[in-house]
């Protein structure tokens, strides 16, 4: 169950101090610290390999760093298997899409909503009283989310015949169905063209205005994070470089040397 | 003849229920549960045991399918955690050691000799209709039941879940929710239902034994899904439907064929279902009833 204490935006919603990740003799995290306040937009960037996805695996729970603390809401975590993280409110999307793909647009962001679904099984099967209410009370929710995100046309299409671009907006419908608090979005815009780009953005922003939905991408648009992004984190070989406003992380030596390239 | 086709009939009744399990756990939710035998085994040898000891049929049924389930719990809890292909390992070594247990566990089972003279189902039928007409009777009911109950699970939250589950673990994880769990359950409904098999099975044909209980029978139930459709109800059904057909219908091969001998002919059977089972997973491999709105 979500704690009930409220954190007001603006405030400190999750913290990284110190955070080591090994494979091994390979560190992928070295000694990482940053924070992510309620209500912003927080963009990690950096060249492939620099850790950035590990990053987020180890924030919703997929790897545990040997070293360093995870605190979010006010709460330092000890070790936390992904599903505990996503009951607290976490939730994301994955670099590769990770939709299931024999099912329709709709059944994908329905098991997104099973989190909030608590009637057991044998209700479920008699298909009558509280669990016909509850399914109800849930699709509604999901055709919201539908609609939010323009996918009305694609509802019953099995998302494995969907073109990429679509597919990476019903993940997006299959995260928002779980109403997070803290939104993960690894590379939300990886492989569109400009028109499916220009959309995705657009939603993410919503998504910000009108569920008031933290979130953290990983992007590699250069454009898009510095448009879209409250703060940046630069990451490089596993390193934190650089760290602030887009135009602080701009104009940084540092991030230009390592990451937007520079003129020899 | 009609008693001939009876039977048959029976026999696929039976393992329509272990197809339905089996397509529960491997089509709808991606288990590799290749020990399927195993529950049956432990359903057959409970309904045995408890009909010797006169319980009434409903309760020892029961008891099978509990028992069942409860054998599958443990190696659930165990093993489901792996990935699904260690999985499938250590199901088939589960069925193996639930066999060596009834062969070794004399005191109980009677070890190889297996257990003999169990009691037809509504042997004291009084109506004047063959007995056998009531167990297949009963059979398609209990058929019938799990089939409803099957198409409940799909559409409920609970099957897609584990149709999600199928599809992408770690997305599942991510959405917040334990696919463990959930295997472990689906395991042991699957695990009922082949408990409900083997009571059934050690009912109509009298004596069990330990050899009756060899993998074979799980890869038999595999090929059936798998030339049926995984995945779906109907294909369980169809895949059970060729599989007897290939089983029953190669007995009659040898009046075209006399030159084959007797024993050949065992080897010659196996031989054409998995000559079939070949062709369909070359020229069909989603199965006869297979979906085709999937990728």
């Amino acid at each position: 169950m979500k704690p009930e204490k409220k954190i007001e935006p603006g405030e400190q919603l999750l913290s990284v101090e110190n955070v080591t990740l090994r494979f091994g003799g390979v560190k992928a995290i070295t000694d990482v610290s940053f924070d992510i306040r309620k209500g912003e937009v927080r963009a990690i960037i950096g060249p492939n390999g620099a850790g950035k996805t590990s990053m987020l695996n180890v924030i919703n729970g997929f790897y545990h760093p040997q070293e360093g603390r995870i605190t979010y809401r006010g709460e330092t975590r000890a070790k936390m298997r992904p599903h505990v993280a996503a009951t607290q409110g976490i939730a994301r999307t994955f670099q590769n899409v990770a939709l299931f793909k024999g099912m329709s647009t709709l059944d994908n962001i329905m098991v997104g909503r099973t989190l909030k679904m608590h009637k057991s099984f044998f209700w479920q099967l008699f298909r009558h009283g509280p669990a016909m209410d509850e399914e109800i009370e849930h699709r509604k929710f999901v055709e919201e989310i539908i609609d939010f995100l323009e996918i009305e046309h694609i509802r019953k299409v099995p998302v494995g015949k969907l073109p990429y671009g679509l597919q990476k907006r019903v993940e997006l419908g299959r995260a928002l169905a779980m109403e997070p608090e803290l939104l993960l979005l690894d590379e939300p815009m990886a492989g569109m063209n400009l028109e499916e780009k220009e959309d995705m953005c657009r939603f993410i922003l919503d998504t910000k205005e009108q569920y008031g939905t933290t979130i953290a991408l990983i992007e590699h648009d250069m454009g898009v994070v510095m448009d879209l992004s409250d703060r940046v984190v630069v990451l490089e070989y596993g390193i934190k470089i650089a760290d602030g406003t887009p135009e602080e992380v701009k104009s940084n030596q540092k991030v230009i040397d390592a990451y937007l390239g520079v003129a020899h | 003849m009609e008693a001939y086709l009876v039977a048959i009939a029976i026999v696929a009744a039976i393992y329509v229920l272990l197809a339905l399990g089996l397509n529960l756990q491997y089509g709808l939710t991606g288990i590799i549960n290749f020990g399927h035998v195993g529950f049956f085994c432990v359903g057959a040898y409970t309904a045995a045991l408890l009909a010797e000891k006169g319980w009434p049929p409903l309760l020892s049924f029961s008891a099978a399918a509990a028992l069942a389930m409860l054998a599958a719990w443990p190696m659930g809890l165990i093993s489901l955690k792996l990935r699904e292909d260690y999985f499938a390992i250590v199901s088939l070594g589960f069925s193996e050691v639930v066999r060596l247990v009834v062969t070794s566990e004399k005191w109980l089972t009677s070890g190889v000799q297996g257990i003999t003279g169990i009691p037809k189902l509504f042997g004291g039928l009084a109506t004047g209709l063959p007995n056998s007409l009531a167990v297949l009777a009963v059979l398609v009911a209990v058929n019938l039941l799990a089939i409803a109950a099957m198409r409940r699970i799909v559409t409920s939250p609970f099957g897609r879940t584990i149709e999600a589950i199928r599809d992408n673990e770690e997305a599942v994880k991510a959405l917040g929710k334990d696919p463990a769990a959930f295997k472990i359950q689906v395991l042991m409904l699957g695990a009922a239902l082949a408990g409900v098999a083997g009571a059934f099975y050690a009912h109509y044909i009298g004596y069990i034994s330990p050899d009756q209980f060899i993998p074979l029978v799980t890869f038999q139930i595999w090929m059936a899904i798998i030339m049926g459709g995984v995945g779906r109800i109907s294909g369980a059904l169809a895949g059970t439907f060729i599989l007897m057909l290939f089983l029953e219908g190669s007995r009659f091969l040898r009046d075209i064929m006399p030159f084959i001998s007797e024993v050949e002919m065992a080897s010659v059977r196996l031989g054409v279902v998995g000559l079939a089972l070949v062709l369909f997973t070359l020229y069909r491999p989603t199965g006869l009833m297979g979906d085709f709105t999937r990728k």
